[in-house]
């Protein structure tokens, strides 16, 4: 299944861009989108806390299973204001 | 009402939305880029969103101050891009029958924006930049 991932602010800088797609096995979780992202995307691994998640414009826990075709955001903390 | 905007905020636009004939206050806050942030001299400030979330996160921001504070009139808008010193980068503006309803909403959604909204902030300095990572700024309950 295919998800479409967006990356915001340091991730973005870190990973050279802000988005891209991602083939990965049916019943994968946003944690493991993040994990993925992380072996395939080399600078992302300099990011070691968890970083905030969102699935179709939601915030989302990393355990929550997605079905294909969402759009998946990873971002750090907000600062916003 | 509540939007992700590039051009600078135009405040009496703001007013001119909230305002009616049941509104007895107008309070607004409007938060703008500091030259000094912790020790450090502020050359310019570089706003990013997440702009189709950042709206709907205002918009539930806008449901919270109303089912706590209401009936009452909210716009938000954030803005987004290179902002020099002294530019606005955020502004609510609320209106409500009477002024205490109206203070308390503008200064409840100001703090709820800084902890949910998809928002972040790059400080330019003379020797270089950074991310501002607030550490309280994670989502709250949805």
């Amino acid at each position: 299944m295919k998800v479409r991932v967006l990356l915001f602010a340091r991730l973005r800088e870190l990973a050279s861009r802000d988005a891209l797609e991602l083939d990965l096995p049916e019943g994968s979780t946003v944690g493991e989108v993040w994990r993925r992202l992380q072996e395939t995307v080399e600078g992302l691994r300099a990011y070691a806390p968890p970083p905030l998640m969102a699935i179709d414009q939601a915030y989302a826990s990393p355990d929550v299973v997605l079905r294909g075709g969402e759009e998946v955001a990873f971002f750090p903390p907000v600062s916003g204001g | 009402m509540f939007k992700i905007v590039r051009h600078p905020i135009d405040l009496p636009g703001l007013l001119r939305l909230v305002g009616n004939e049941e509104a007895g206050a107008i309070a607004t806050f409007v938060g703008v880029v500091r030259r000094q942030n912790a020790g450090k001299r502020v050359m310019a400030v570089e706003y990013e969103a997440y702009p189709a979330m950042a709206e709907k996160v205002l918009s539930r921001i806008g449901e919270e101050v109303a089912r706590s504070f209401g009936p009452l009139r909210m716009v938000v808008e954030h803005r987004v891009g290179r902002l020099e010193v002294g530019e606005a980068s955020v502004a609510i503006v609320v209106s409500a029958a009477h002024r205490r309803e109206a203070l308390a909403a503008v200064s409840y959604a100001i703090e709820r924006v800084k902890q949910v909204a998809p928002i972040w902030k790059k400080e330019w300095y003379e020797d270089g930049t950074a991310w501002l990572e607030n550490p309280s700024g994670a989502p709250g309950p949805e």
